[in-house]
């Protein structure tokens, strides 16, 4: 097979100020045209064998981005290329080279066995007929499915699922791959099992790029991440260089009962507090702020806190978790 | 566990238009053995006919219509082929999408109107249903005379317009590709279509510019050339007419789902929100 390796030193995944926007409309009878700005401006790039992370919250921007490359959507600007064929000009070429794995119940035929899924994407991907049955066997070996081929997907569970989806994505032997949260909705056992088959993908020498809002996950499996927020990516760079960027950090929790919004706004106008998320636990808030520095951050915020139930309060290291959470609740 | 190996020949060589037939033959085959499961598809393909084929041959028998009751069953057989290729290809594509399966279908090298082809194609031959269930009832219950006149001609005739039929839904599927509410559509082409086709009333009531429509459906000559090979008459010049509509539908549909994916691609409609 013409495995179309990318010329020395060129990207397996080029984006180059890719932007996309959505244009839709609302109401029924006074019909609004509504602009959704889903992708702004976002440059990256992935190595040849790299298993890359664009790690962000819903609403970001990674499904469009992984849309884009997979040539279900046209760049609204921006150049995008997979093994340096673009994919506005060349889909079907790109196609060939690529498989998307989405996470989620859809993308199978739930009336058809397992093994008829299969075989009719074989035959949409034009695999050699006489190479199909061997193949199919592998990647339900490769996926764990072996020996339930035959059984009609309805009854899968949502990790078999996502399993024969992962099947049918490598069937043709692609040196790209793309999952778009592969294990959302899997329980954790199953979820286990499939980050443990991408991980082998990538020890194999595929190109893998991975959307995720599990840091965990994204920090366990890639070589590098990107975080993007509201269409933008806010920081690169990998794991190690991430958590960096924080350990300077101070991070205070803060339990307490009952804390009024302008106290929250008052913490959060702070010059050195960078980022402040509240969880509600029970009866109790549980607020986390982030601060550049620390030395006076305790008795300032007990001081706006005046007047409120505070329960507990304690300084910790900050988690790559908390960089995370900087990252796509700033600006 | 067996990693994936490269630099092996898993792809077809060869130019990619030798996997066609295969492809189409694929799709055909999956979707006919999908939908062949679907209560729905079962009941618009069966009962709807069903109904239609006992209204008028009761009325033949009451004495109100003249043509043999084998007539009326082919008749009502065609509106059952009709209505599960027009659900099949507004119906099916949203169900495509709905299920998530627009995006992989998209997805695959092979072109987009090869692997419509075949959806649309598989669709259409469950309509085989409705033409085997109103003959059947027709005899059972009617005790309609089922003979054929040329059973050969009528086998190829039918063929002829299951292809028809599918290219036809092609045409119209690939607009239904690019638009999210393509079942209100689906169910507005139904009747008229009936209507055109001679199915309802003979064309012979219908105002005279309904004939030009009628003549650029291929499904009037192939309910034409399926009639004259029943109940007598030559099937054969209908039948090349509807082989002739069917190539300019294969030709637009290619011309027309080359513009929708890339439309679909602008507009985002693949996906199911
Ligand atoms: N087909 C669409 N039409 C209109 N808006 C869309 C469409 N798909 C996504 N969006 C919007 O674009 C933004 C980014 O979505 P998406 O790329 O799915 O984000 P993510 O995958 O990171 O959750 C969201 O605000 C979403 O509502
Ligand atoms: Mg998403």
């Amino acid at each position: 097979m013409s495995t179309a390796r990318p010329l020395s030193g060129e990207p397996a995944i080029d984006v180059a100020d890719l932007r996309r926007t959505y244009r839709t409309t609302t109401g029924t009878l006074r019909r609004h045209r509504l602009e959704i700005e889903a992708v702004r401006g976002v440059t990256l790039r992935v190595e040849p064998g790299e298993l890359f992370g664009l790690l962000g919250p819903n609403g970001a921007g990674k499904t469009t981005i992984i849309r884009v490359l997979c040539t279900l959507l046209l760049p609204t600007s921006g150049q995008v290329r997979v093994l340096g064929m673009d994919v506005v000009e060349r889909p079907r070429d790109v196609r060939r080279q690529i498989g998307y794995v989405f996470g989620g119940d859809r993308g199978l035929y739930d009336r058809l066995s397992a093994l008829d899924n299969l075989r009719y994407f074989a035959d949409l991907y034009a695999l050699e007929p006489r190479m199909q049955r061997k193949r199919i066997n592998e990647v339900l070996d490769l996926v764990g499915l072996q020996g339930r081929g035959t059984e009609r997907v309805e009854g899968f569970s949502r990790g078999m699922r996502q399993r024969l989806h992962l099947a049918r994505g490598l069937l043709h032997d692609p040196p790209v791959l793309f999952f778009d949260e592969p294990t959302i909705g899997v329980d954790p056992v199953g979820a286990r099992e499939v980050r443990q088959v991408v991980a082998d993908l990538a020890r194999a020498g595929k190109t893998i790029l991975l959307t995720t809002h599990y840091m965990f996950e994204a920090d366990s499996l890639c070589d590098r991440i990107a975080v993007i927020a509201q269409g933008q990516i806010v920081a690169e760079g990998t794991p190690q260089q991430l958590k960096a960027g924080v350990t300077a950090r101070t991070v205070v929790e803060i339990e307490a009962y009952g804390v009024p919004e302008q106290t929250v706004a008052r913490i959060r106008e702070l010059p050195e507090v960078e980022a402040v998320t509240i969880e509600v636990r029970d009866q109790a808030q549980l607020l986390t702020v982030q601060a550049s520095e620390g030395s006076q951050l305790t008795g300032r915020l007990l001081q706006l806190l005046e007047g409120v139930r505070v329960e507990r309060i304690a300084a910790r290291e900050p988690t790559l978790e908390d960089a995370y959470v900087a990252l796509v609740t700033a600006g | 566990m067996s990693l994936v190996q490269f630099n092996r020949t898993l792809y077809r060589s060869g130019p990619a238009a030798l996997s066609w037939p295969r492809q189409v033959r694929a799709g055909w085959w999956y979707q006919l053995k999908m939908q062949a499961q679907s209560g729905f598809v079962v009941m618009v393909s069966l009962v709807q006919p069903l109904i239609f084929a006992s209204i008028a041959m009761a009325d033949q028998q009451a004495g109100n219509r003249t043509l043999p009751l084998l007539y009326y069953a082919l008749g009502a057989g065609i509106m059952g082929i009709w209505s599960t290729v027009v659900f099949g290809c507004g119906g099916a594509l949203s169900w495509q999408r709905h299920q998530g399966m627009l995006e992989p279908l998209v997805m695959v090298p092979a072109p987009l109107v090869v692997v419509l082809l075949g959806i649309t194609l598989g669709t259409a031959s469950v309509g085989l249903y409705s033409m085997g269930a109103t003959l059947l009832w027709g005899w059972l219950v009617f005790g309609a005379h089922i003979h054929l006149v040329d059973p050969l001609a009528f086998v190829l005739a039918a063929v002829v317009m299951i292809v028809a039929l599918g290219l036809l839904g092609l045409v119209m599927g690939s607009s239904f590709v690019l638009y999210r509410n393509a079942d209100a559509l689906s169910n507005a082409l139904e009747y008229p279509v009936w209507l055109v086709c001679g199915l309802v009333v003979p064309l012979s009531l219908l105002p005279g510019w309904t004939h030009y429509l009628a003549y650029i459906l291929a499904p009037t000559w192939g309910i034409e050339s399926m009639r004259s090979a029943a109940l007598g008459g030559d099937p054969w010049v209908a039948m090349l007419w509807c082989v002739v509509a069917s190539l300019v539908y294969l030709g637009l549909g290619i011309v027309l789902v080359g513009n929708v994916e890339r439309l679909a691609r602008a507009h985002a409609t693949l996906n199911f929100q």
